[in-house]
């Protein structure tokens, strides 16, 4: 089959490789009929993540058509259309049986290694490093989806692959980012980051009775679909200080919660602040630019949610702790645990509450993934989001 | 710790009796306290009653052997005094070759039986040196660990799993076969590196339903090991904690470099990772594989990882 491989920095290349096979009772193989390139792809794109090898398989965002199951799979047929959360979870630990999918305490065949950078190890996940469990990604026409009677969702017909697609990763990232402010009548709720997570999670603060919501970035094509679509108040922080706008928005207040949607290749309004960690991060002494995440915590209201669901990696430098402890502020993160949100999403976009897919800027063929990454990567063409059909 | 080490593993304390030394130090005693008691006689036995010097040697031969006994007799740093026993025969030796040269006669005659007497004595010491240090050296290369996983499975279910030693291999990854001859012995193959296999009978010498169970291997193993393991309720519902204690003997030489590369260098993180995969089969019902990780976990095998992508058919 054909698939989307990861070639070392900066590369990526559309293979041929094996046809997947069911290597667990509790596999099946799903033909993809499409596949998203999330930015949580560039920073593997990038090289920022320990643990890839050449010719690994990327994707993780996917959906598609069950076309064989292992033999202890008995929610699922061939034929179904299901789509794939991105982390892979066996349902049985006690991780999985609290809800906390993410965080599967079997998923990750290369446990040890993790916990050698992370004290313990999340889960498994699909085509995002040997860190992660060196899975198989789904930008591919195939793929062997582990642990099939937990995760895959059925997607009723009338629900379009645009759509569906997204409940694999994006919206109920974007989701539990809104979900953990904790959100209260009358809330003002900024967001850092208006890709396709930070947009989905202003517009879940939103769905969540947000009385305002302000989404932070400097790509004005970006802001303005934060304003058509949600009616959101913008930043661009290139142009204002967001500090003072901030407070200025709230007066005085500082908003209610903050969400990070950035992760750990921010980019900041000052040149000299945006070398520095760039400087440390090339050197290796950081492996993250956490601007957005120390913005978040100065912005924040005293008392306070910072809720953090861009990607990380490994360590950041100069957390601001004197403020995120003198003012009681909350600290809420983790990869988002899909599994408790498909279905009450697919729900809520059945009901027309929402259609995720504002977001997406570019269908694709999956033979156009590399320039997929590439346009993405260079905020070329206006791109937003970018689903790769198969 | 210490204490289990004798209890499971018995075969450390041969191939020499913890004994050996204790006899070498009687042997002492009773050579020191003649030469003390009756220089005279002893003398004259030895054929060496002409010599003005005799009796003070031989007092001098009755404190050096006291001393050692004394030595021998404390249980410390046994090998040493084993060793001063042999630094001891040699001088006496010497002196007796010495004294030989100019006798003759009934006294040469004499004096040859004590230094044949003495020579005996040599190779008696120099044995039971070697073999002490050697005892010595087996118990300092005993590895010994303690690793602990939690199991969201009740004890129950976790020790009836274990229980049957034939599932073993199925989360061991050394482990080629378990064989349960009956409900307490048991015959275990490991795969070693280039094809070389390790064989060993084991039996389970202690067993707590849904509690704990204890096994070593048979005396006679070339490779002595014994385990336990113990199922306690993990607080707060969440399962078992399953606690092992391992402790093995590699030997010295080719069969112990087998071994050595057996575990591993990080003899730990391989039973970490055969917990791992216990866990798995427990929870999820089998070893999870990704395709960078076909056969399971293995941190050994993360630096020869394949690349995320389905595996060739052939392999299969």
């Amino acid at each position: 089959m054909r698939a989307t491989a990861w070639m070392g920095t900066d590369r990526v290349k559309v293979i041929d490789v094996p046809d997947p096979r069911i290597m667990n009772a509790r596999d099946a193989i799903v033909r993809v009929s499409t596949t998203a390139i999330c930015g949580s792809d560039l920073h593997l794109y990038h090289g920022y993540i320990p643990g890839m090898r050449k010719g690994d398989i990327l994707g993780h965002e996917f959906m598609g058509e069950v076309v064989e199951v292992g033999p202890q799979v008995r929610n699922l047929a061939v034929g179904d259309r299901v789509v794939v959360p991105f982390p892979i979870s066996c349902g049985h630990c006690s991780s999985c049986q609290r809800g906390l999918y993410s965080v599967c305490e079997n998923s990750n065949p290369n446990a040890g290694i993790a916990e050698k950078t992370m004290g313990h190890s999340p889960a498994g996940i699909f085509g995002y490093s040997h860190l992660l469990g060196g899975y198989a990604g789904g930008q591919a026409e195939y793929a062997r989806v582990p642990f099939a009677d937990v995760g895959p969702l059925k997607v009723p017909d009338e629900v379009p692959d645009d759509q569906a697609v997204l409940l694999a990763d994006v919206f109920p990232t974007g989701y539990m980012g809104a979900e953990m402010c904790d959100i209260k009548r009358g809330q003002v709720i900024a967001v850092w980051g208006a890709g396709p997570v930070g947009l989905l999670a202003a517009a879940s603060a939103r769905l969540l009775g947000a009385e305002r919501v302000i989404v932070i970035d400097r790509f004005p094509y970006r802001l303005r679909l934060a304003q058509e679509h949600l009616g959101a108040e913008t930043i661009n922080y290139e142009e204002a200080d967001v500090l003072d706008t901030l407070n200025e928005m709230t007066a005085g207040r500082g908003p209610d919660a903050c969400i990070d949607a950035v992760g750990l290749e921010g980019h900041h309004g000052n040149a000299a602040m945006y070398a520095y960690d760039r400087a440390k991060q090339a050197t290796r002494t950081e492996t993250e630019r956490p601007f957005a995440l120390r913005q978040a915590i100065l912005a924040c209201r005293s008392g306070g949610v910072v809720s953090v669901i861009g990607a990380y990696g490994g360590f950041v430098d100069k957390f601001p702790m004197g403020a995120f402890m003198n003012r009681s502020l909350t600290l809420r993160t983790g990869q988002c645990h899909v599994q408790r949100y498909t279905r009450p999403l697919l729900e809520r976009i059945q009901r027309g509450e929402i259609d995720p897919s504002f977001i997406v800027s570019h269908r694709m063929r999956l033979a156009d993934a590399p320039k997929g990454y590439k346009i993405f990567q260079k905020k070329q063409d206006d791109c937003t989001k970018v689903l790769l059909t198969v | 710790m210490a204490r289990v080490d004798t209890v499971l593993l018995p075969e450390l304390d041969g191939p020499v009796p913890a004994t050996l030394p204790s006899a070498l130090g009687l042997l002492s005693v009773a050579l020191g306290a003649g030469a003390l008691a009756a220089p005279g006689p002893i003398a004259r036995l030895t054929g060496l009653d002409d010599s003005p010097v005799a009796r003070a040697v031989l007092l001098g031969v009755g404190v050096r052997e006291v001393a050692n006994a004394v030595g021998l007799l404390s249980g410390r740093r046994p090998a040493g005094w084993a060793w001063t026993r042999v630094a001891g025969d040699v001088m006496d030796l010497t002196l007796l070759g010495r004294a030989l040269a100019d006798r003759g006669g009934e006294r040469r005659r004499r004096v040859a039986l004590t230094t044949l007497a003495i020579a005996g004595v040599t190779a008696v010491d120099v044995l039971s040196a070697v073999r002490i240090g050697q005892a010595r050296r087996a118990r300092a290369r005993v590895i010994r660990m303690q690793v602990a996983v939690t199991v969201n499975r009740s004890p129950a279910e976790a020790y009836r799993f274990w229980r049957d030693v034939e599932n073993l291999p199925r989360f061991m990854a050394h482990l080629e076969s378990v064989r349960a001859d009956d409900l307490r012995r048991s015959h275990w193959v490991a795969h070693g590196p280039v094809g070389r296999r390790v064989e060993w009978d084991a039996e389970i010498i202690d067993d707590q339903p849904n509690t704990s169970i204890t096994w070593r291997s048979l005396p006679g193993t070339r490779v002595p090991n014994a385990g336990r393991v113990r199922f306690v309720p993990a607080p707060g519902d969440r399962g078992t904690e399953v606690r092992v204690e391992l402790r093995y003997a590699p030997p010295a030489g080719a069969l112990g470099r087998v071994v050595a590369k057996l575990f591993g260098e990080e003899p730990e993180q391989q039973v970490r990772d055969d917990l791992r995969r216990f866990k798995q089969v427990l929870e999820t019902g089998e070893v999870v594989r990704s395709e960078g990780s076909p056969n399971g976990i293995s941190v050994r095998q993360q630096v020869m990882q394949r690349p995320a992508q389905p595996l060739p058919a052939f392999r299969r």
